[in-house]
């Protein structure tokens, strides 16, 4: 069959302190008609730059530099503009990762659906809308009549993202290129619309480049896989292969990140007292209730797992127990003694022992202050340690955060990658030398296998002091990797507790289960089962 | 910091090209202008001539003379009310963005009401209560300026107040002074430090008003607003002299602007 897209020896250039230099390294890509050609990689792999060129555009900054991007015959890296403006939104599509930020606010969906075929004459508005309405239908999506009448900020993520797709079909096109279109929502939702993309995409034998970081994802997506880093292609091949015998060690390497497990902990001996201790704990922003009754124990030494969907109150209960968000109710006890409801009135000794790691590295560290200062300043500030001495104490750390001291003690954070300044983040909790740390959701901005030494520096830390985590996440691999217990919350109550691996196993609380069940598997027809499954159990 | 000048445009050169000689004339006034500020030497309104380079003005008095030691006066007076108006707008704008809640409040509404007037007819309002004199002078338009630098400042402190670094710094215990100082002053400078260069011209410009209006600097102390108006009659014979103070002004504060947008282009991150 003859190739839809045909990208040939594609390189691009990027633009960086006024010098033009390479950023892709000659990629070639084809896509047959009716094809879903998975790419993924991690940041900095050239993904969503291959994924725009693939349709003839660049980010500014960007430019193509040599190679050729040929669509059903015409070349894209030639192409005038106005048959240009006509080959996109009809022929070709994108979705982008955040449809929050890809639709306009200030216009109902449905008039944002109507432009694109009204623009290129394909449709009357009157009749794209009744269209529209039969896609919404078949996306699943609730009130598909009406849904489409409300403004984008009315529905939800997941409801958003499966409107966008619906938004690139809406000219029929050829081709469709979905830029990490789930990686924003819960593993609940994602289903939802991983579901929806494949019903599309086969039903109108639409082909497709689909971009994303997330390997379980790509399986239950694409017909073939390429795998790309640093601008460069490692290798291609049909899904089934690649899952079951990738060839590239960086392949395998990120095959099996996932792997990673740390040693079960000896059982809590009857009757110790746990570090921390949350009692009957109810929150509330004004009148807002978002903790509802949470209660929970982290023993010394171990890690407490916090999981739930986004808006379940994990960071919630974070905040309560540094004392940023003091509780309404219920009480939060350290080593058994009380702890005061705001940090403010806390004495040294508490603020001292519970640290916390901050999702976004990027603002956790100040910006205008050097590693160096970052670390050494909790050293002073609570050991009282003499600036020479802290210097050095601070230089052990860095040691133990794998970063090399002379390299890194004078550079400033801008200077780092992001895995190297989510380790300053925690040599900074270390520089205190807590008894627990609270680690919010500090992996998920980083790529896997970045977050993967991340996790394995944090349970070697763990072991060399003997601290105890609290470790809020909604992944659930990361909580199967390092977690002792775990506890599911659901909008502000705690669902279900207990330890890691007796969570794991059924029997289980429906939510829970609907959790587990909705992480993605490398089996490829781990989807299209779990999809069978859930409607058997809806039906009977 | 070389380097960094070194790819300065020719406008931000021009700029501190001028501020250099402004500073040079400040320091030697003495050493460099042929007569003393105040001495009545010829006869009024002498035409320009060897003996006189500029002239004399309606006293007497030598006008080239007068012009050097007005730069010392009118641009030592601006730049300590500049720096008044900073530390008191400044601390309490960061104050205000810090702490939040009624402190801001208040605050902020104070601000407002004194915003709320038109900046010359309060400083005109204000030194007619508290009288004419240098200290007067400073410390009204330093107030009414204050109001301006705290709005900037707060604004700005309150987009780095929600960062997470300052969280840390809180949840570590340390004092709000601290805080502020070294967590989040040093985020904000850049766009203070432009504010700076900017809201220095104003200042200027306020008290050179004033004194063309007669409630600024007082005679026989020269400077560059009053001697335009002292002099303003000349203009009716075709004489340029009076000019020259207000082209004095002039000068000063397109270099300051110059050197202004080359920093906030700097800071801005734009390309070119």
């Amino acid at each position: 069959m003859e190739n839809l897209l045909s990208i040939k020896d594609l390189k691009i250039e990027g633009l960086s302190d006024g010098k033009w230099s390479e950023i892709v390294h000659g990629i070639s890509l084809d896509v047959k008609p009716g094809e879903v050609v998975g790419l993924i990689g991690e940041s900095g792999a050239g993904k969503s730059t291959i994924g725009l060129a693939a349709m003839g555009y660049t980010r500014d900054g960007c430019r193509i530099s040599g190679g050729s991007v040929n669509f059903d015959g015409k070349e894209l890296t030639k192409i005038d503009r106005k048959p240009h403006q006509d080959l996109l939104g009809r022929r070709i599509a994108y979705v982008a990762q955040s449809a929050a930020a890809s639709f306009n606010p200030a216009h109902k969906i449905i008039d944002q659906y109507t432009e694109g075929p009204a623009i290129h004459k394909v449709m009357a508005r009157k009749q794209a809308q009744l269209e529209a309405i039969e896609l919404f239908e078949t996306l699943q999506l609730p009130n598909p009549a009406t849904i489409g009448f409300r403004y984008p900020h009315q529905v939800s993520g997941g409801q958003l993202q499966r409107a966008i797709t619906a938004m690139a079909m809406s000219c029929k096109p050829d081709l469709i290129i979905f830029d990490e279109p789930t990686t924003a929502l819960d593993v609940t939702t994602q289903i939802e619309v991983l579901a929806a993309i494949r019903d599309v995409v086969t039903m109108l034998n639409t082909a497709a480049i689909y971009i994303t970081h997330d390997l379980a994802v790509v399986a239950q997506m694409a017909d073939r896989i390429k795998v790309l880093r640093r601008g460069h292609e490692v290798e291609e091949a049909e899904t089934k292969t690649m899952l079951n015998a990738p060839k590239e060690e960086y392949t395998k390497s990120l095959w099996a990140v996932r792997a990673f497990k740390t040693p079960a902990k000896p059982k809590i001996t009857e009757g110790a007292y746990p570090i921390l201790s949350v009692q009957n704990v109810t929150a509330a922003y004004g009148t807002e209730i978002v903790l509802d009754d949470v209660s929970f124990d982290i023993h010394k030494g171990r890690t407490v797992a916090v999981v739930g969907e986004s808006g379940s109150g994990k960071s919630t209960t974070a905040k309560v127990i540094t004392g940023l968000l003091p509780q309404k109710h219920g009480k939060v006890l350290y080593e058994g003694a009380l702890l005061e409801a705001s940090f403010k009135t806390r004495n040294q000794h508490h603020l001292k022992n519970i640290q916390m790691i901050f999702q976004m590295a990027d603002t956790a560290l100040n910006p205008r202050q050097t590693i160096g200062e970052i670390i050494q300043r909790p050293i002073e500030f609570y050991l009282h340690l003499s600036p020479k001495a802290a210097k050095e104490r601070a230089c052990d750390i860095l040691n133990e955060l794998e970063l090399e001291p002379s390299q890194y003690l004078h550079r400033s954070p801008s200077e780092l990658s992001g895995g190297q300044k989510q380790r300053v983040g925690i040599g900074r909790a270390l520089a205190a030398e807590p008894q627990l740390i609270i680690c919010d959701e500090v992996t998920s901005a980083l790529d896997q296998l970045v977050a993967e030494g991340i996790l394995k520096l944090l349970d070697k830390v763990q072991q060399t002091f003997g601290l105890s985590y609290m470790f809020i996440t909604h992944d659930l691999e990361t909580v199967r990797a390092i977690s002792d217990e775990v506890v599911i919350m659901q909008r502000g109550k705690v669902v279900e507790q207990g330890a890691t691996t007796s969570i794991f196993s059924p029997p289980n609380h429906p939510y829970t289960d609907l959790l587990l069940s909705s992480v993605p598997k490398m089996n490829p027809d781990w989807l299209t089962q779990l999809l069978k499954q859930r409607a058997q159990s809806t039906a009977g | 910091m070389w380097e960094e000048f070194k790819k300065a445009p020719l406008s931000a050169w021009f700029g501190m090209l001028m501020i250099l000689c402004y500073l040079v004339l400040m320091v030697f006034a003495d050493l460099i202008a042929p007569y003393s500020e105040t001495e009545v030497v010829s006869f009024q309104y002498a035409p320009w001539s060897s003996e006189f380079l500029l002239g004399t003005d309606n006293l007497g008095r030598d006008m080239l003379s007068r012009l050097i030691f007005a730069a010392r006066n009118t641009v030592g007076i601006a730049i300590l009310t500049t720096i008044l108006a900073f530390t008191l707008g400044g601390a309490l704008g960061l104050l205000a963005a810090t702490i939040g809640g009624w402190l801001d409040q208040i605050l902020s509404r104070l601000v407002e009401m004194l915003m709320g007037v038109p900046a010359l007819i309060l400083a005109l309002l204000l030194l007619t209560v508290f009288g004419t004199g240098v200290v007067s002078l400073i410390c009204v338009i330093a107030v009414i300026d204050a109001t301006r630098v705290y709005r900037l400042t707060r604004s700005v402190a309150m987009n780095v107040v929600v960062m997470e670094f300052v969280d840390a710094a809180r949840l570590r215990g340390e004092r709000m002074g601290w805080i502020m100082r070294r967590e989040i002053l040093p985020n904000i400078m850049p766009p203070l430090v432009a504010e700076f260069g900017l809201r220095f011209c104003f200042v200027f410009l306020t008290i050179s008003a004033l004194s063309f209006l007669g409630l600024g600097v007082q005679p026989p102390t020269a400077d560059w607003g009053s001697m335009v108006r002292d002099n303003a009659t000349l203009i009716s014979f075709g004489d340029i002299t009076p000019l020259l103070p207000a082209a004095a002004i002039g000068l000063l504060t397109i270099s300051i602007n110059f050197i202004v947008d080359w920093m906030l282009h700097r800071t801005s991150g734009l390309k070119d």
